[in-house]
């Protein structure tokens, strides 16, 4: 397998080229995804390989597209949607939580509704409260879901590409702020287990639990940790739901403290679960400390950009948690 | 009007005679008790359901609604079946998991009766755009009611099917009622099909209460949609006999309204035309109705001895690959 380096947005839109040469049920709908190339630029040129039937621009009608790929799914494709912001999933969520979700239990465990949902989460681009949010907890909180979200572009294209190929629906979230990161992606198709966390980085003093680009924060706060003898482990969960759950218990059980980390408000969000995770697991006998959430405030994302970057947490607030919680000063 | 074969009118009688017993055979069974949940019977609106899944192909789909009874069965569902699933047993077509509100087969082309108003409608329009991007010549009708026409789903679902000009068959039943208010209350319009003109497809007023005048414009409909012409609306209109749902204590009901409708109460007065335009004797008839009687106490039967599900299948089939509900 031939590797280099691609951004992260390179590599999504490699995972759909892939998916989409190799199976025909596959298209991409969503606004502005064509000529545009997608909010974000994700789906740029696909237009031109694969044709409007394929890549198919849509009238701004979130539930309409939410609907469409349900009733697709269900007929025998396999489409890939795109919300341009993950502040407009709440006007498609009838369609998810609603239809998409329970379709399969609902009506007795025979039919498979086999979408994705991309849409990118996050604030960071002074887009203000309507265009920043960070949503993953209302749809872990959905049985019938898989939410996934990953932030490396080896783990975007895999796991792009299991989610296509998966028979459930599943809600792809990106970080707006990792779509121009690079990092090495093998040229051929491949996937990830859908359910498997990865430890970025190892470390035996605490554990840093990160969601999204949180990852990427924390990764940098560990190596400031590091240079003051602090050693972070850094997980990624990868899948929000279905959870791997032991690779976070097991961590934890080494270093005996955990610090949770997500930019979605802290009332409510996806830390809530983590959290609780480790106190009803064995790990639980093993904290030295209480566990900690380092989270979004609970507070619309402001436009002014010094307000925004204060609203969400940084890497010297990922520092200083870890530091003080290795230090047993909470 | 066409010159119908006597077996067909007769065929079509039985159907929605049967849509109509079945309604107050499931509002009996009820009432004793082993139908546990809600029923949103559709008693007065057999024409529309019947009419229009007359012009489907098998492998044509249909949305459903709440009231979808009438539907399933004129799709092809079996009452044996439906039966079962509003007893909530096992043998039911959603193994007892989703009552009257969430009744589907997918080998019938029945991808589902809907709890959420207007819920079934951009899904429809998913499957035509499915069919269309490969190309065959399958069909999705959407059944509402005039209420859902007040929903953005419609609205979304309807412009995107203009748009594309997609085999979508958009089937409003304007049953005059949405849940406990009148439609007239609920819309500056009453002629809902009016609201296809800024969707660029053709709307159809048809009497819903006539199976054969519904027949014929979903055919057309149909015709156009296979041709690749695009979508129709199609407003049948009708009148809801009973409830929103069985129970309901109906104090919205406009004075004399419910009268005036039962004297053009779909089911005897087609009974009456095919002893009249059809010269069926008055046997015959009997004969298809006793049939169908049959059926209901086989259905009844079915249900009343069908296994309940255990707890451990209830964890099963909430996502295609992950089972026991153990991952989470």
């Amino acid at each position: 397998m031939s590797t280099r380096d691609i951004t992260y947005s390179e590599a999504i839109r490699e995972a759909l080229r892939q998916e989409m040469q190799r199976d025909p049920r596959v298209f991409l709908i969503g606004e502005d995804i064509g000529v545009y190339g997608g909010g974000f630029g994700v789906t740029l040129g696909l237009i031109d390989e694969f044709g409007p039937e394929r890549v198919i621009d849509t009238p701004i009608s979130e539930l309409g597209i939410a609907g469409a790929i349900t009733g697709a799914a269900l007929t025998g494709m396999r489409p890939v949607g795109e919300i341009m912001f993950m502040d407009f999933v709440t006007l498609a969520s009838e369609a998810l939580v609603n239809q998409a979700a329970k379709i399969r239990f609902m009506f007795g465990g025979e039919a498979t509704v086999p979408f994705v949902l991309r849409t990118p989460m996050g604030s960071g681009t002074g887009a203000a409260a309507q265009h920043s949010q960070s949503l993953e907890n209302w749809f872990v909180h959905i049985p019938g879901i898989k939410v996934i979200a990953p932030t490396t572009p080896y783990d975007a294209k895999g796991l792009l590409i299991a989610a296509i190929r998966d028979d459930n629906p599943v809600l792809f979230i990106e970080s707006k702020l990792l779509y121009k990161t690079k990092g090495p992606v093998p040229e051929e198709p491949y996937t990830l287990p859908i359910g498997s966390a990865e430890v970025k980085r190892q470390g035996k003093d605490l554990s840093i639990i990160a969601v999204g680009v949180m990852v990427k924060r924390s990764l940098e706060a560990a190596e400031k940790l590091a240079q003051e003898g602090i050693q972070a482990e850094v997980i990624d969960p990868r899948t929000l739901k279905p959870l791997d759950k032991e690779t976070i218990i097991q961590s934890v059980i080494k270093t005996g403290k955990a610090l949770i980390v997500h930019e979605a408000a802290k009332t409510g969000g996806y830390g809530g679960e983590l959290a609780a995770v480790i106190a009803e697991s064995q790990a639980f006998d093993y904290l030295e400390a209480p566990i900690v959430r380092l989270a979004g405030r609970d507070m619309p994302i402001p436009y002014n950009r010094t307000l925004e970057y204060h609203t969400v947490p940084q890497v010297e607030n990922i520092v200083e948690a870890a530091r003080k919680l290795a230090r047993l000063e909470v | 009007m066409a010159n119908y074969k006597k077996f067909f009118v007769l065929d079509v009688y039985r159907r929605i005679y049967l849509v109509r017993e079945f309604e107050l055979r499931a509002i009996e069974e009820r009432r004793r008790g082993l139908i546990p949940g809600f029923i949103h019977s559709c008693v007065g609106e057999e024409a529309t359901a019947v009419g229009a899944c007359l012009a489907l192909h098998q492998d044509d789909v249909i949305t459903s609604t709440h009231r979808g009874h009438g539907h399933l069965l004129a799709k092809g569902g079996d009452p044996k079946y439906m039966m079962a699933e509003l007893a909530a047993r096992s043998s039911g077509y959603c193994k007892g998991r989703g009552g009257s509100l969430h009744i589907a087969d997918f080998d019938l082309g029945i991808l589902g009766a809907n709890g959420i108003v207007g819920g079934g409608i951009p899904a429809a329009v998913g499957a035509a755009l499915a069919f269309s991007l490969r190309k065959e010549k399958r069909v999705a009708l959407s059944f509402f009611g005039d209420g859902a026409t007040n929903q953005g789903s419609f609205h979304e679902a309807a412009n995107m099917a203009g748009l594309w000009k997609l085999p979508v068959i958009f089937f409003c039943e304007n049953n005059l009622y949405g849940e406990g208010t009148p439609q007239s209350k609920q819309a500056p319009l009453c002629d809902l099909a009016k609201r296809a003109e800024s969707f660029c497809f053709p709307g159809v007023i048809v009497d819903g209460n006539d199976p054969l005048a519904v027949y014929e414009a979903t055919r057309e409909a149909v015709e156009r949609a296979r041709a690749g012409e695009g979508p129709t609306f199609i407003e049948g209109k009708t009148y809801r006999f009973r409830g929103h749902y069985e129970g309901d204590p109906q104090v919205y009901r406009i004075p004399g309204e419910l009268e005036e409708w039962q004297a053009r109460d779909p089911i005897p007065t087609f009974r009456q035309r095919l002893i009249e335009q059809w010269s069926i004797a008055e046997d015959e008839i009997k004969q298809v109705e006793d049939s169908v009687q049959q059926q209901l106490n086989e259905a009844v039967a079915y249900a009343s001895s069908a296994p309940i599900p255990q707890e451990e299948e209830a964890l099963e089939g909430v996502y295609a690959d992950i089972h026991g509900g153990k991952v989470f």
